[in-house]
């Protein structure tokens, strides 16, 4: 039996004279997505996408747990198509294509949409001949209309008819690359691959910015970051990761600033050389996972001089969120097992006893070009190191 | 590069490893096997159990191979506590051991058993009195290993089990002796151990197997089911390359000479490093030579490791992650958070030289003057 995904658009179909770049690019994304399971055929009419294996042998399984990943789509069904489009094909199929799903359901009902209006039969026609058909084939089901176990859908589209049970939830969003790149700064903790993948699923194609600060963190929290951008690229497509070697600069940090101030210097440090890496690779603006007040860097005050490092935008799309709903989301993108693995990272070194955490802006920024950090910046940024991360 | 971390693992000896790949390609059967092939795997498995057993001074009937010295540990406290848990409810093991030990004691706190733990004196060796006063009539199992892994502290094994028996004939001895093999030269008899656990690739062998010696006439029960190997208390075809190469690593013991060896290294070691201001001598005095834990000022071990390892010095953080608490056994001793926390353990094999402590003493010096201290 041939089977076929129909993915529906998500807020795309929403856009006006633009619509087309967006159903492109994501048409685009899920090519690249599928590319090595074998070829798909792409088409798109009235607000979906249908992706039509070419050959018997690819593994839709995995295709469709691929598809769940895409922005762009807010949900999609895996269908059996009707060997032709006609009544009778489709109380043919049904049964068959959905054997295993009715046979451990108790009720269901049966859901017609005739999109094609030349077919003759209406779509209440075609729910009572399919629902009749099912109950005699299945005597153990009842038709419950309000709270069915398994929705049954009879799709007569214009290329043909298709049958499927209820439609998968996707990933949601607008597509990746359609709202733009930026970069990520990304440590290893829990929150920064969540605000990646939140701002990926604003349509952002990302770029990654990791500190790394050897012999006082491990090459083991660097590869732990690679393992979250490859779980976070799952979504967000492929990205270039920036190493930048961050221990001169926090020793120069340690030896020549107040310690009550290490922990905003080091951050609007950060913050200005993602700001260089990011304008010479087209990034528009820079993300971080900052949550408003989750620790002493991350207080109103002590952002406001953060912010002030740079004249970028920044994007940081966790500040109104609790903890738990942070670790919520990192559960449901499978990035937490990584990142409670134990290693140091560059964020928690030299972290000063008692952190100003009402610092006033003139007093940092002082203490900061006191010690003059531009020929290190300079010599970090001429030894980055990429990694691809796929 | 210096590879001062051979209580983690060591490199295996080129016989071990040639007997490993001629197992793997030539002799490839399985020792359960009807065949002539079966039956010469057999002679292989017997040969490394025979050379195993008399590295101990048991009889080859007593070893059951394992999958390394975390399941022999695992096998020797499940398997003696639910033998007797109808009338034994109580098992004794010292707050050092390793955590194989440590974790299976707190499952079997879990699961209803009383579990003992006893605490070094300050030398951080195990008392046997300390250990002698908490057995009581109920007492199933006593777990006190024989080197701790982290000091290289030497406990009086043999009189601590000497001292149980007196309180109670019937308790099962068992001493992890996996940092001790191949380096101390005991006897089961001498030691009057029930159960003793040994691993392979702490002593040129590969990783992926152990022992556990089970005295003759001692009863515990197994943990994995199946097709009754190893006398049926560890079931599932042996991993014979790794158990051959290990009887062949039996066969390269020269304990006396190696020990002189090594004796010399900590010797040169403990001079050398305690010249360097801010270093600090954690092992014992009459610690295994093999094992020297020291702190280095107040530079995070995991700081000061990454820092030698950049000068192709490897060495061992102290404590078991640089998040988590300070090493229990240092704590257990006595020992300050902060000393704790910037404990480095150096482990010598028959392999090392004067010129890998040198390399380790200059990267200390050097990382104490120019490391941040916290």
């Amino acid at each position: 039996m041939k089977e076929i995904l129909l993915l529906k658009d998500g807020e795309i179909v929403l856009k006006g004279l633009n619509r087309r770049q967006f159903e492109d690019a994501l048409k685009r994304n899920i090519k690249h997505s599928l590319s090595d399971l074998g070829r798909f055929d792409i088409s798109s009419a009235q607000s979906t996408i249908y992706l039509r294996p070419l050959s018997d042998d690819i593994d839709l399984d995995e295709a469709c747990d691929r598809v769940s990943r895409i922005f762009g789509i807010v949900s999609f069904s895996r269908a059996a198509v009707c060997p032709e489009k006609t009544l009778e094909s489709v109380l043919e199929t049904a049964p068959v294509y959905l054997e295993k799903i009715l046979g451990s359901a108790k009720t269901f009902k049966v859901e017609a949409k005739r999109s094609d209006k030349k077919f003759p039969f209406k779509s209440p026609e075609i729910c009572r001949e399919t629902g009749g058909l099912l109950l005699s084939k299945f005597p153990h089901l009842s038709v419950d209309v309000h709270n069915p176990d398994v929705t049954v859908y009879v799709e007569i589209r214009d290329f043909g008819a298709y049958i499927h049970a209820d439609p998968i939830r996707g990933a949601g969003g607008i597509p990746v690359g359609t709202g733009g790149r930026a970069a990520i700064l990304i440590s290893g903790g829990i929150d920064s691959p969540v605000a990646a993948y939140m701002m990926a699923k604003r349509g952002i194609k990302l770029t990654a910015i990791h500190f790394a600060s050897p012999p006082y963190t491990s090459a083991r929290a660097e590869e732990k970051v690679v393992k979250l951008l490859q779980k976070v690229s799952r979504y967000a497509g492929p990205m270039r990761m920036y190493t930048v070697p961050f221990t001169k600069l926090q020793e120069k940090l340690r030896d020549d600033c107040p310690e009550e101030l290490f922990t905003i210097i080091m951050r609007r440090l950060m913050m200005q050389i993602s700001e260089r890496i990011a304008k010479q690779r087209d990034c528009a603006a820079l993300i971080t996972g900052e949550s408003l007040g989750q620790v002493a860097s991350q207080t109103i005050g002590a952002l406001g001089c953060t912010d002030e490092a740079t004249d970028m935008v920044v994007f940081r799309p966790l500040i109104g969120m609790d903890k738990q709903e942070i670790i919520n989301i990192s559960y449901k993108i499978d990035t937490y097992e990584t990142s409670i693995e134990p290693y140091e990272d560059c964020c928690t070194v030299f972290t000063p006893r008692h952190p100003r955490t009402k610092p006033i802006l003139k007093f940092v920024k002082a203490a900061q070009e006191q010690a003059n950090f531009e020929p290190l910046i300079e010599e970090a940024l001429n030894n980055l190191k990429i990694t691809y991360i796929e | 590069m210096h590879y001062l971390d051979n209580s983690a693992t060591t490199a295996v000896s080129a016989a071990a490893a040639r007997k490993a790949l001629e197992i793997m390609t030539e002799n490839f059967g399985n020792p359960s096997s009807l065949h002539t092939l079966g039956i010469n795997a057999e002679h292989e498995l017997e040969a490394a159990r025979d050379f195993v057993a008399r590295a101990i001074g048991a009889d080859s009937g007593e070893i059951i191979f394992t999958s390394g010295g975390t399941e022999a540990n695992n096998l020797a406290l499940f398997g003696a506590a639910e033998a007797k848990r109808r009338t034994c409810r109580r098992v004794i093991i010292s707050s050092t051991e390793h955590s194989s030990v440590i974790e299976a004691a707190k499952k079997l706190s879990d699961d209803g058993y009383e579990v003992v733990r006893i605490s070094p004196s300050e030398n951080g060796v195990i008392e046997p009195s300390d250990v002698a006063s908490a057995v009581t009539p109920d007492t199933s199992l006593v777990s006190v290993m024989l080197v701790n892994n982290e000091t290289g502290a030497i406990n009086p094994v043999a009189e601590i089990f000497e001292a149980v028996r007196l309180r109670n004939k019937n308790v099962i001895c068992h001493t992890d002796a996996v940092q001790a093999f191949g380096k101390l030269d005991f006897k089961v008899k001498k030691l009057g151990a029930d159960l003793l656990t040994v691993s392979a690739h702490k002593v040129h062998a590969p990783k992926g197997c152990g022992a556990l010696y089970i005295k003759k006439g001692v009863r515990i029960l197994p943990r994995q089911i199946g097709g009754e190997q190893e006398k049926r208390i560890r079931s599932g075809t042996e991993p014979l390359p790794a158990i051959a190469a290990f009887g062949v690593a039996c066969t390269e013991f020269d304990i006396a000479k190696n020990l002189a060896l090594v004796s010399e290294l900590n010797n040169y070691a403990r001079e050398k490093l305690t010249q360097i201001d801010g270093v600090m001598i954690n092992s014992p005095e009459n610690a295994l030579p093999y094992v020297l834990n020291i702190s280095a000022g107040r530079v995070r071990s995991e700081t000061m490791l990454h820092f030698l390892e950049e000068r192709e010095v490897y060495v061992s953080s102290g404590s078991a992650c640089a998040k988590g608490k300070p090493s229990h056994v240092l704590s257990a001793m006595g020992y300050s958070r902060q000393r704790a926390d910037s404990a480095l353990r150096i482990s010598f094999s028959k392999l090392n030289t004067r010129d890998d402590v040198d390399a380790l003493a200059e990267g200390i010096a050097l990382g104490l003057k120019t490391l941040a201290h916290r």
